[in-house]
């Protein structure tokens, strides 16, 4: 068969990427059988507010959905919620269903997401402990976020810093312990790292960097303390788990398609298997602007997936491929994030971090490769399209602050 | 309440009805309103719900945060009367309001 010529399109997976790509295959023509198979009780909702607003109970669930009930009746998308998929059979193009029978498919679309690396030390399964990735997630902690109540976060990435933002706002006692010498290590720059630190502690929220968890200790089967490696007990009401994610890519691998941290997709989201495309955190991509592959845990990743997997099956032209965004919201604080920074050999300040608007650009043999901007969106959108145009920049006119940037982008794009 | 008509590029009108609180960008994406991407989900960090304005409305949309404005000098054909349709919430006052919205948002 032909690509424009299926009958019956599974995504498996109920996310982001799984709800765009159920919207391009209808937007692009598609009328043929869409089946959307989703293992959570919840029609496909957006993650980013789960750690930020939502958290904090300021809306209700459906505001999160992506598409209202009545869309996927009006499109006519088979959505089978709470069901696993134990297995897909390649040879048959059948994916198994948990609770019985099988979906038969021409095209499959892997849109399995990630999960929580798991806290590898002692007292993990302490009641109390938590993680933050799902809308269930959310309800279990919610009720447990009370004022003057004491939560340790294990990890300052941005889930872990988001929690701590939230968490401070909601007036709890917080305690935030990383590994790394700094917090963001994995993704950012000192300056940056330096910066949400500062601001986290004039928010009242301790700190630790540098040092390891050793065990989290119990009472009565609930989690009363986290000790640290160097024996410090930092006695917790809520421990929240925030270390990173893992890719679902167990399903592709089991049926023998190739992964590597990832499900190994081409630009087009298809896996080895020309009939099944993967999308989102599970999948691992060209980085077409960097000359590599890798996986990206991002809202822009899944949406741009979900529409490469969509209209490669359609038989469709290739949508642009946009270069990495991310952002992170921490009380006043819109932080911005356009391009990959790791490699980066000279960066530069633009503005003053105290005046907590500012943007740090990061260089790679003098090629602006990525930003990280704090309530900036002319560096973050500047930047956007400069990367992608693999331009050149001096570090002495990114820091002229004198000069708008949408004049250096100007000059730059000339 | 409010009834909002959008405008697409095209000139084809949908009249929705729009509850107080949402924002204008999440009318138009629960009912498909083309020409709206919306990628963000309204954190107003993408500058992908770029809409323009019935100049009537303008004042009652409400202001412009110093975070929209500068986004928004960053959009496709810009205009007096551009906003970013998920800072704009939905009143009574807002009652007839009509939004024409772009053919991209790229």
């Amino acid at each position: 068969m032909s690509a424009g010529e299926a009958k019956s399109i599974v995504i498996v997976g109920a996310g982001q990427a799984a709800a765009q790509a159920v919207q391009s295959l209808r937007q692009g023509g598609y009328t043929g059988r869409i089946t959307l198979i989703g293992d959570e009780p919840s029609l496909p909702y957006q993650r980013p507010p789960l750690s930020k607003a939502y958290m904090k109970g300021e809306f209700d669930e459906e505001r999160l959905y992506f598409k209202p009930s009545a869309w996927y009746e009006d499109q006519k998308i088979e959505v089978m919620l709470g069901t696993h998929v134990p297995r897909i059979d390649r040879a048959k193009q059948q994916v198994q269903l948990g609770h019985g029978g099988h979906v038969d498919y021409d095209y499959l679309i892997l849109a399995t997401g990630s999960r929580p690396r798991p806290l590898p030390v002692p007292g993990a399964d302490l009641d109390g402990l938590h993680d933050l990735r799902t809308l269930a997630d959310v309800e279990r902690m919610r009720p447990k976020m009370i004022a003057g109540r004491r939560i340790v976060i294990i990890g300052a990435g941005y889930i872990g810093l988001e929690a701590a933002a939230v968490a401070r706002q909601m007036d709890l006692d917080v305690t935030v312990i990383e590994m790394a010498p700094r917090v963001l290590a994995r993704v950012t720059s000192p300056v940056i790292s330096e910066f949400y630190a500062a601001e986290h502690a004039r928010q009242g929220v301790k700190i630790l960097t540098g040092i390891t968890l050793s065990h989290l200790e119990g009472a009565q089967g609930k989690v009363a303390a986290a000790i640290l490696g160097d024996g410090t007990r930092l006695p917790a009401d809520i421990v929240l788990s925030g270390i990173g994610i893992l890719p679902n890519e167990e399903l592709a691998r089991d049926a023998g398609i190739a992964c590597s941290n990832g499900i190994l997709v081409d630009r087009d989201a298809r896996t080895s298997d020309p009939h099944v495309f993967a999308a989102g955190d599970c999948a691992a991509r060209p980085l077409v602007h960097y000359g590599r592959s890798g996986r990206l845990e991002s809202v822009h990743n899944a949406i741009e997936q979900g529409k490469l997997a969509a209209a490669a099956i359609l038989g469709q032209p290739r949508p642009a491929e946009d270069c990495p965004w991310f952002w992170s919201d921490q009380y006043d604080l819109k932080l911005q994030i356009a391009g990959l920074s790791q490699g980066y050999d000279t960066h530069v300040i633009r503005g003053d971090p105290a005046s907590r608007k500012f943007a740090v650009f990061y260089l790679k043999n003098g090629t602006l490769i990525a930003v990280d901007s704090v309530n900036s969106p002319p560096e973050f959108l500047a930047s956007k399209k400069l990367i992608m145009s693999g331009a050149k920049l001096a570090p002495a006119s990114l820091s002229d602050t004198s000069t708008p940037m949408k004049d250096i982008a100007a000059q730059a794009a000339a | 309440m409010a009834k909002i008509t959008f405008i697409s590029h095209d000139g084809t009108e949908r009249t929705l009805e729009a509850k107080n609180g949402m924002s204008v960008m999440e009318v138009a994406v629960n009912n498909s309103v083309p020409g709206i991407d919306a990628d963000c989900g309204g954190a107003c960090a993408c500058a992908t719900c770029h809409v323009y304005v019935d100049p009537a409305f303008l004042a009652k949309a409400g202001e412009q945060q110093e975070m929209e404005k500068s986004m928004l000098d960053f959009a496709e054909n810009v205009k007096p009367n551009s906003r970013l349709s998920c800072q704009i919430k939905v009143t009574d006052e807002l009652d007839g309001l009509r939004i024409t919205t772009p053919e991209s948002q790229h």
